[in-house]
C-alpha cells in the first residue's frame, strides 16, 4: 500500500499551508491541557444529551461519539474544487432518479443495465410516474468523500436516503468555539451554523403547489430509541418545526394532519427520518407501526411533500454506484469532477473470481448495507475472518461489491500518546430545493485506532470539527 | 402549537419527577422508623406497610419472598422491575422529557438528564444503609432543581400548564393515598393528647409529606392533634401538599388553558367541582361521613381527571 497522504505534514516534513497557524499553536499546547479540554468537551456533550445509540450494545445504549479537538482544515481553493464536483454529482443523482421513475432514458440507452435498476430492492415501482415538487427527489444528500493525495479525492458513497451526522457537525463547531476561541480569532473559518435555516429554506421551497402562506413542515422520527434521535430533535428545534412520530400524524380526506392539543393542523412538508419501508403500512411494510397509514397516497396526490422522496435509495445502491461516472456524464454532459472508486460487482462472474483471488487486498461491502456492518476490510482482517467471509461471499455473490483499499488521508488527532495522524473521511451535506446549497466543510469522521480505516461511529470512530478557510 | 403526544409527555414528565420525590420521602420516613427503639415500631412488619403506602405490594411479591428492609428499599429505590421505583420514575421522566426536548428549556432538560446520568450508574451494591439518607436527600434536591428550573425558565404557555397538572395530580394522589393508608390513626378517639406511639405515628405521617415543621407554625398545639393533622393535609390552603392547594393549582392551569384555547372540556367541570368541594368542606363533616370514604372517592375522581385531560387534549 502506498504511503498515506498526511493533511498536515508534507512529504519533506514541511507543514502544509492550511495547517501552518494550527501547527504553531499545537506546539505550544501541553498534552495535559488538551486532555483537560477533551474532558470539558465530553462533560458538555453528556449534559446536553448529545449521544448516539449503538445497536446490540445494551450496557451503553447511549454513548458519546469520541470527539477529537484538533480541527481538520481545508484551504478555500481545495474546497472550491470539491464543491464543484459535489454539485455536479448531486444534480446528476436527482436527474437519474427522475429519469428512472419516468422515461428511463438511461436504461434505454444501455448505459446502466435495466435489470440492475428495475429488480433492485431499492427501486420502488410505486414511485413510477411520480413527479414531486421541483422534480427534486434527494433533497438532502451526504456525500462520503475520502482523500488520497494532494488533488485526489474519491467519492465512496452517495447517501441519498436519510443521511445523518449533521448535528455532530454543528455541535462539534459549537464545542470548538467554546473551548478554543483563540483559534477562531487566528483563522477565518467559514460559518456553518446557518445549516438549519438552509434546511428550512429547502423544505419550504418544495412545499406542494396548493400551499399558500408559510408551509407547515415537520420532522418525522421513529422515536427516542432511534440511534439518531438526538439529531432529529436538534434539527426540529433549530428549524422551529414540530418533531413528530407516526402516531402524531394521520391522513384525512387525502391530506396529512397532525394531532395537536387543539384543532388538527395540516402538514405540507415531512422531513422524514424513517426508512421507506416503514413510511406507510398501507403501501409498504404492513407491520410498520412507525409510519402513517395513507401517507403515500396523499404524497402521490401531491398533497404533501416527503423529504427525501421514497425510492431515492436506488441512487445510493452500491451496485448502481459503480455506474456513477456514466450517470454523471449522461445527465450533465460533462466529465465527472470527482473520482469514483473502481468497483467490482460480485454478481458478475469474472469480477467475483478476481475478488475471491484478492480478498486480502480488497474491501468487500454489502450492496444494501450501511454503518460499517457486515463488511470485510481485507488488509486488516485475520486469515480466519477472510476464510469465513469467502464462504459468505460465495453463497450470495450478488449481495456484495468489492473495492481496492484506499490509502485514506490522515489528519492530526489527539490520542493517548499525544498528537498523531489518524485516517479521516468527510461527509459534506448537500441540500437541493429551489437551489443547491452546500455547507462549507461537513462532518469529518476519524478512525481513532492507529492504522484503522473504519471511521463509522458504530465501530468506534470519532468526529472532528471541519474547517474551510476563507481567502 | 403543541402536539397532543407532547402535551402528554410534559404531563407525565412532571408527574414522574413528583412521584420519585414522594417515594424518596416515604422511604426516608420508613428508614427513620426502623432506627427507632422497638416499642415505637407498632406494626408487625413496618416495611410491609411501606409497600402498601407506596402501592408496590404486588410488584414486590412477584420478585421477593420476604419484606426485609434491604429488599423493600431495593424495590422502592433501584428496582427496574418496579415501574414506581425512584430509578424507574426518573428514567420515565427523562424519556418523556427527551421526546419533548424541543418544548423544554435547556435548564429543565439538563436537570433531568444529569439526574438520570448519575442515577443510572448507581448499582444495588452501592446502596448500603449509611449511603441511603444521602441518596434520598439527593433525589429530593434533584426534583426541586427540576421544579425550580421549570418555574424559573419555562415560558408560561400551554406546555407549562400541562406539566403543572401532571405534578399536582400526582401530588394530590400521593397525599390522599398516604392519608388513606393511615386513616385509622387519625380517627377521633375521645380527648387527651394521645399516647407516645400515636404522637410518633402522626409525626411520621407529617414527615412523609415534609410537613412536620410546617405543622408547628400552622397549629400552635404542643402536641399533634389528629384532627388538625387531617385538616392540615386536606383542607389547609397554605400547605403546598394539601388536597385543596393541589386542586387550586390544577384548576388554575385548566382555566389558563381554557382561556388560551377558547374551549372547555369535561375535565374542566371535574376539576372545578373538586376544587369547589374542597374549598367548602370542613373536617367535622368529613369525619362524620367517613374519612376513608372521602379519600377513596377523591382518589377515584383524581384518576378520572387524568383520563379526561388526556382525551380532551389528545395525549394518545
Amino acid at each position: 500500500m502506498a504511503e498515506n497522504f498526511n493533511e498536515m505534514m508534507g512529504p519533506d516534513g514541511e507543514v502544509r499551508a492550511p495547517y501552518v497557524i494550527l501547527k504553531d499553536w499545537l506546539d505550544t499546547q501541553s498534552p495535559a491541557d488538551l486532555r483537560a479540554k477533551i474532558r470539558e468537551a465530553e462533560a458538555i456533550f453528556r449534559r446536553l444529551g448529545i449521544t448516539f445509540a449503538v445497536y446490540g450494545n445494551e450496557d451503553a445504549s447511549e454513548r458519546l461519539i469520541p470527539f477529537d479537538i484538533i480541527p481538520r482544515i481545508f484551504a478555500a481553493s481545495e474546497w472550491r474544487r470539491l464543491e464543484a464536483g459535489i454539485r455536479q454529482r448531486v444534480a446528476a443523482l436527482n436527474a437519474f432518479i427522475d429519469d428512472i421513475y419516468h422515461r428511463q432514458e438511461i436504461l434505454r440507452a444501455g448505459r446502466v443495465p435495466a435489470e440492475l435498476v428495475l429488480q433492485n430492492e431499492a427501486y420502488l415501482p410505486q414511485m413510477a410516474g411520480m413527479t414531486p415538487a421541483r422534480n427534486v427527489y434527494a433533497h438532502i444528500i451526504g456525500t462520503d468523500i475520502v482523500r488520497v493525495g494532494e488533488d485526489e479525492f474519491y467519492v465512496l458513497e452517495d447517501n441519498c436516503r436519510t443521511p445523518s451526522g449533521v448535528s455532530y457537525m454543528l455541535e462539534d463547531r459549537e464545542a470548538m468555539m467554546y473551548l478554543f476561541p483563540e483559534l477562531f480569532a487566528r483563522h477565518r473559518v467559514a460559518a456553518i451554523e446557518h445549516y438549519p435555516q438552509m434546511l428550512r429554506g429547502t423544505l419550504d421551497s418544495v412545499a406542494p403547489a396548493h400551499c399558500d402562506g408559510e408551509p407547515e413542515c415537520v420532522v418525522l422520527t421513529p422515536g427516542i430509541y432511534n440511534s439518531a434521535f438526538f439529531e432529529h430533535a436538534f434539527l426540529a428545534d433549530e428549524m422551529g418545526v414540530q418533531l413528530c412520530t407516526g402516531d402524531d400524524l394521520y391522513v384525512d380526506d387525502g391530506c396529512v394532519y397532525m394531532r395537536t392539543t387543539r384543532k388538527p393542523v395540516r402538514v405540507d412538508v415531512i422531513y422524514r427520518r424513517i426508512d421507506d419501508a416503514f413510511l406507510d403500512p398501507l403501501t409498504f411494510n404492513p407491520d410498520s407501526t412507525l409510519g402513517v397509514p395513507g401517507l403515500f397516497d396523499a404524497y402521490r396526490a401531491g398533497r404533501v411533500t416527503i423529504v427525501n422522496a421514497p425510492g431515492t435509495g436506488i441512487a445510493d445502491d452500491k451496485a448502481i454506484y459503480s455506474f456513477m461516472p456514466d450517470i454523471v456524464e449522461f445527465y450533465t454532459g460533462e466529465k465527472p469532477l470527482l473520482n469514483n472508486v473502481p468497483t467490482w460487482r460480485c454478481s458478475e462472474e469474472e469480477s467475483l473470481k478476481y475478488v475471491l483471488d484478492n480478498l486480502a487486498d480488497l474491501v468487500v461491502k454489502e450492496v444494501h448495507g450501511s454503518g460499517g456492518y457486515g463488511m470485510l476490510v481485507g488488509p486488516t482482517a485475520s486469515k480466519k475472518e477472510i476464510a469465513k467471509f469467502r464462504e459468505i461471499l460465495k453463497k450470495r455473490p450478488g449481495n456484495y461489491i468489492a473495492q481496492p483499499t484506499l490509502a485514506l488521508s490522515s489528519a492530526p488527532t489527539f490520542v493517548k500518546k499525544g498528537v498523531a495522524p489518524r485516517h479521516v473521511d468527510l461527509r459534506p451535506f448537500v441540500l437541493t430545493g429551489d437551489q443547491i446549497r452546500i455547507t462549507p466543510g461537513g462532518f469529518t469522521r476519524v478512525a481513532m485506532k492507529q492504522g484503522s480505516l473504519v471511521v463509522n461511529s458504530s465501530q468506534g470512530g470519532g468526529t472532528k470539527d471541519t474547517w474551510v478557510l476563507e481567502d | 402549537m403543541l402536539l397532543g403526544r407532547n402535551a402528554g409527555s410534559l404531563f407525565w414528565m412532571a408527574r414522574y419527577v413528583e412521584r420519585a420525590e414522594n417515594m424518596a420521602r416515604l422511604v426516608e420516613v420508613s428508614y427513620r422508623i426502623s432506627l427507632m427503639p422497638k416499642p415505637f415500631r407498632t406494626h408487625t412488619n413496618d416495611w410491609r406497610s411501606v409497600l402498601v403506602s407506596a402501592q408496590c405490594e404486588a410488584t414486590f411479591d412477584e420478585n421477593y419472598d420476604e419484606a426485609t428492609p434491604e429488599n423493600v428499599i431495593q424495590h422502592l429505590v433501584l428496582d427496574r422491575t418496579n415501574p414506581s421505583s425512584i430509578r424507574s420514575c426518573m428514567e420515565s421522566a427523562r424519556s418523556n422529557g427527551r421526546s419533548v426536548r424541543t418544548a423544554l428549556s435547556r435548564d429543565v432538560w439538563e436537570s433531568l438528564n444529569s439526574t438520570w446520568n448519575e442515577l443510572s450508574q448507581l448499582r444495588a451494591s452501592q446502596l448500603s444503609s449509611d449511603k441511603l439518607p444521602g441518596l434520598l436527600d439527593w433525589i429530593k434536591q434533584r426534583s426541586m432543581l427540576f421544579r425550580g428550573a421549570m418555574l424559573g425558565t419555562a415560558l408560561r404557555l400551554d406546555s407549562f400548564h400541562f406539566s403543572q397538572m401532571g405534578a399536582f395530580v400526582e401530588r394530590a394522589d400521593n397525599t390522599a393515598r398516604i392519608l388513606d393508608v393511615k386513616y385509622h390513626i387519625l380517627l377521633p378517639r375521645g380527648s387527651g393528647p394521645g399516647s407516645a406511639i400515636d404522637q410518633q405515628q402522626w409525626a411520621s405521617l407529617l414527615r412523609s409529606v415534609s410537613a412536620h415543621r410546617a405543622y408547628r407554625w400552622a397549629y400552635k398545639d404542643a402536641s399533634y392533634q389528629p384532627w388538625n393533622v387531617a385538616q392540615f393535609l386536606i383542607l389547609n390552603p397554605a400547605m403546598p401538599r394539601s388536597l385543596v392547594f393541589c386542586y387550586n393549582w390544577i384548576n388554575r392551569s385548566l382555566m389558563d388553558l381554557a382561556e388560551d384555547y377558547g374551549e372547555t372540556w369535561p375535565c374542566h367541570d371535574t376539576a372545578n367541582r373538586t376544587d369547589k368541594m374542597l374549598k367548602a368542606a370542613d373536617m367535622e363533616r368529613i369525619f362524620q361521613s367517613g374519612l376513608h370514604e372521602f379519600l377513596t372517592s377523591f382518589i377515584v375522581d383524581n384518576n378520572r381527571l387524568t383520563s379526561e385531560v388526556a382525551s380532551a387534549y389528545n395525549f394518545q
